[in-house]
């Protein structure tokens, strides 16, 4: 049986294999044969053999065995051996292969047949599979191939120069002079591979690049006489004259006009004709439409043209076509920060497109609405992502949400919407959201103080309807046990009143406790609320002391500590109790929110036995409406804490404010972190910062501090000085 | 350029592959990955996806689909036509492709034709006809080498020797 009606014939037996096992059984048999084959002689088979070895080789199985055999199928002076092997050089021979460099010698031999066939597939294996050794050794080959051969070699021998330069860059200065002159062929073959080749010249060369600047009429002769030429059976693409050299012509502009103000102007006319004559109702048009409004948006372009290039991509995210919406977004995408206003025009179609089906569509219009929010536009475009957010593949749904948490940071034109958006996000998505979100909407919600019983009650609600979602229910659980008062007042000015028991609470938390579902940090808040309330209730305090005595054997390391710790405070420290759990001071939240006992017991200086009653407070400062007062309270026989509070009497806000203090040299400070940095306006709200001094040589106390500030447009820097103090110092 | 073409059965198997970039094998099995992706996509989806920091392009003829790998700057409305062009080359050169031409002849034609169409990840030639009258004078070649080699190797007499009644099966297929 002839050898080649055999490939086929084991073509046809191994896609007869009705199994996997039997299928490798026929390969091994095969391959088995093939290798004896390749050992014997040449008996006039090895092509054949070395065909079927790659269509083994292309179901995924080993074949490196034949590598030699097609080193000496291409060292074989019969084309049709040859043909096979530079083939199979191509499939199995790459360049990490040592094998590879032993076809060099067959590959320039090959470069200088008489038969341009044999060159042809020289030059196609050397451009394909090339190494960086096998380029070094050929290129003046090439080089001599791209100035003197017909077009059927240059076109090819063109390709393989753009190999050789990607693969060995240096050499790129050799096959400069010939590509110059490779642009005034007519053949388009050679054309398109000159221009591929230039491009890569100019990319890698900024001289090359200058160089070719000159080059910038010739290639927009050349583009103009595609354009306007008639209908060329040869060329034409759906009305269109080789859109593929166009594209490529038009992107080596692009490369030549960037950053160059004369190559940009002489492009621009051309551009303007290209975006307007060309036919973009099948996909060669809009190709070539495409690659102009790339072209326009990145070289120095008069306005008028970005303006048409913008439109152009407005009018492709109105096509039906898919394909074309996407890479209307992509553009989009890549222009959206320096042509900001006019890819806002267009805002509602982009918006329209997260309701596309296709998921790379959707993607693209996501990407792009993010990047299109801002001050202006917040309100309707989260109103958007959110109505997104429910509906969304879940691979995006991560980037959505912390997209839509960077947009509210950023925008929110209250607290109280930016609460409300992020405890929609964490309803319909908690379980994709970050790990700092728990601690940054805490330190939120703490600096909205007078959101503190609307939050408490919103809070709550969301906790008695699901407990599944862990970030919610840890942030619900920490807001309880803080404005559990609130929550109890049952009265809340921005939502209607619910009257809501000690007892629901309590039930609600403990539901949290013992649920399956609480992660052990989520049990954590809980416990923690849980004692929290005990200072906040008047009740059911011993509910809340057998709650805790509970988990002082749980299971759980952590959780144990915890209640253990707090059915100490209860017993031996319950004059500590609440001054340990009172509203906490407000500053850096970490991400152990929740209280580790010893950090709030840290910073007291507590002496068993004190009574505590408010101290004196005395107004520092008062200017432009802003009051700064100072409130002393002494600890020890050295130590003192005093609490700056301001406030604001204007009618805007005051923003950006930093208190600096300084005292005497011997007299240690430590400031703690502020509140916040801004006062709300109309004395509604105000900063507390804290200051802690020891003065263990008791001299007398004197300080200043430094209040700086902004306050309707101006800033404001202003220093005080004082000597005196409320409470006796020393 | 383009760093590889697949053409893929429905089932993921590959008919042809051509990489225009060094790959080991191990990184060949990695796009296994990326060929589910792309089968997994429902009809009248957009053919452009992005996996890792590629842009694939891919569109399905009948029961094949072929997929290539592009760089950040290429065309990808481009490359449709580029994948249109060669589809329309098999179909001329076959005369009504189908899967199985493919399968059959893959070593002599279909990548055959594909070296004359595209070179090192590159567009060669863009002219329709151009191509094929390449592949027609390369075939007549081979015919040629086949007859004058048998003469001096195997065997003196033409009609039974198995190269050229192998070459006549051939156009009978």
């Amino acid at each position: 049986m002839s050898p080649s009606v055999r490939l086929q014939e084991m073509i046809r037996v191994i896609r007869g294999a009705r199994t996997q096992g039997e299928e490798r059984g026929v390969i091994q048999r095969e391959c088995a044969a093939i290798r004896a084959q390749f050992r014997q002689a040449d008996n006039g088979t090895r092509s054949h053999n070395l065909a079927k070895l790659l269509y083994v080789h292309m179901l995924g199985y080993p074949a490196h065995f034949g590598q030699m055999e097609c080193v000496r199928l291409i060292a074989s002076p019969r084309y049709n051996e040859k043909r096979v092997g530079y083939l199979g050089a191509m499939m199995l021979l790459d360049e990490k292969q040592d094998a590879s460099l032993l076809i060099t010698n067959s590959i320039k031999n090959d470069l200088s047949h008489s038969s341009q066939y044999v060159q042809s597939l020289a030059l196609c294996t050397l451009g394909c599979m090339g190494s960086a050794e096998m380029c070094r050794d050929l290129a003046p080959e090439i080089d001599r191939l791209l100035r003197a051969s017909n077009s059927y070699i240059k076109k090819k021998a063109a390709l393989c120069a753009v190999h050789i330069v990607r693969k060995v860059p240096e050499l790129g200065e050799l096959f400069t002079p010939a590509s110059r002159s490779l642009l005034s062929e007519k053949n388009h073959g050679v054309l398109h591979g000159a221009v591929v080749l230039i491009t890569e010249l100019c990319e890698r060369n900024p001289e090359t690049l200058e160089q070719f600047r000159k080059a910038v009429p010739e290639l927009v002769q050349i583009m103009k006489g595609l354009v306007m030429s008639g209908y060329s059976p040869e060329h034409n693409v759906a009305g269109i004259s080789d859109p593929f050299l166009q594209v490529r012509i038009l992107r080596l502009l692009r490369i030549l006009g960037r950053n160059n103000e004369t190559a940009s102007d002489a492009v621009n006319d051309l551009l303007a004709q290209v975006a307007t004559n060309t036919d973009s109702s099948k996909t060669a048009g809009s190709a070539v439409l495409y690659e102009t409004v790339l072209t326009v948006m990145d070289i120095k372009s008069e306005s008028g043209l970005r303006v048409l290039a913008v439109n152009i991509l407005g009018r492709f995210l109105l096509n039906n076509d898919r394909n074309i919406r996407y890479i209307s977004m992509t553009s989009l995408q890549k222009i959206v920060q320096t042509d900001h206003n006019a890819v806002q025009r267009h805002r509602g179609t982009i918006v329209d497109c997260l309701k596309d089906q296709d998921a790379s569509v959707k993607r693209r219009a996501l990407e792009l609405s993010l990047a299109l929010v801002s001050a202006v536009n917040i309100r309707s475009l989260m109103k958007e992502l959110l109505l997104f957010l429910s509906s969304c593949p879940p691979e995006l749904r991560a980037h959505t949400t912390s997209g839509i948490f960077n947009a509210a940071e950023r925008y929110a034109p209250s607290q109280r919407w930016h609460i409300d958006t992020i405890l929609h996000v964490l309803t319909t998505a908690g379980g994709d959201v970050r790990d700092e979100t728990v601690p940054n909407l805490i330190q939120l919600i703490t600096t909205a103080t007078e959101l503190h019983c609307y939050t408490v009650h919103k809070l709550y609600r969301a906790l008695i309807a699901d407990i599944s979602v862990q970030s919610l229910v840890q942030v619900a659980c920490w807001c309880i046990g803080e404005y559990g008062d609130l929550l109890l007042r049952g009265e809340c000015e921005e939502t209607e009143p619910v009257q809501v028991a000690e007892d629901d609470v309590l039930d609600a938390l403990e539901t949290v406790l013992q649920s399956h579902m609480s992660s052990p940090a989520t049990r954590g808040f809980a416990l923690t609320a849980t004692m929290k309330l005990s200072t906040r209730i008047t009740h059911n305090v011993d509910r809340i002391r057998s709650i805790v005595s509970i988990y002082g054997s749980c299971i759980d390391v952590e959780l144990q500590q915890r209640a253990v710790e707090y059915n100490a405070l209860f017993k031996k420290y319950d004059h500590m109790r609440y001054p340990a759990l009172s509203t906490t001071a407000l500053g850096p939240v970490s991400s152990t929110a929740g209280g580790d006992l010893l950090d709030l017991l840290g910073g007291l200086d507590v002496t068993p036995g004190e009574t505590r009653s408010l101290p004196p407070s005395v107004i520092v400062y008062e200017k432009n409406g802003v009051t700064l007062k100072l409130q002393t309270d002494r600890q020890t026989d050295t130590g003192m804490t005093i609490t700056l509070t301001a406030t604001n009497s204007t009618d805007r806000e005051i923003t950006s404010l930093t208190l600096q203090a300084a005292v005497p040299k011997s007299v240690q400070l430590q400031m703690k972190a502020p509140s916040g940095d801004v006062i709300p306006a109309h004395g509604l709200g105000q900063v507390t910062q804290t200051v802690l001094l020891n003065n263990p040589n008791k001299v007398s106390l004197k300080m200043r501090v430094r209040v700086c500030y902004t306050s309707q447009d101006f800033v404001c820097q202003d220093t005080v000085q004082i000597d005196s103090f409320p409470s006796p110092a020393w | 350029m383009m760093y590889f073409l697949l053409l893929l059965s429905r089932q993921g198997k590959l008919r042809l592959q051509k990489w225009f970039t060094p790959v080991t094998e191990r990184e060949k099995k990695v796009t296994r990955e990326m060929t589910l992706m792309v089968l997994a996509r429902p009809p009248h989806s957009c053919n452009f996806l992005l996996w890792r920091d590629l842009k694939i392009v891919y569109k399905r003829y009948a029961s094949l689909y072929f997929c290539c790998g592009l760089e950040d700057q290429d065309n990808e409305l481009l490359t449709l036509e580029v994948l249109q062009r060669y589809v329309e080359l098999l179909d001329k050169y076959f005369g009504n492709v189908c899967e199985l031409d493919i399968i059959f002849n893959f070593e002599k034609k279909a990548y055959f034709i594909l070296d004359e169409f595209l070179v090192g990840g590159e567009i060669l030639e863009t002219s329709k006809t151009a191509v094929g009258i390449a592949m027609e004078e390369a075939e007549t070649l081979q015919e040629v080498t086949h007859t004058q080699s048998l003469k001096c190797d195997t065997c003196p007499n033409i009609s039974i020797c198995f190269f050229c009644s192998l070459n006549r099966q051939w156009r009978s297929i």
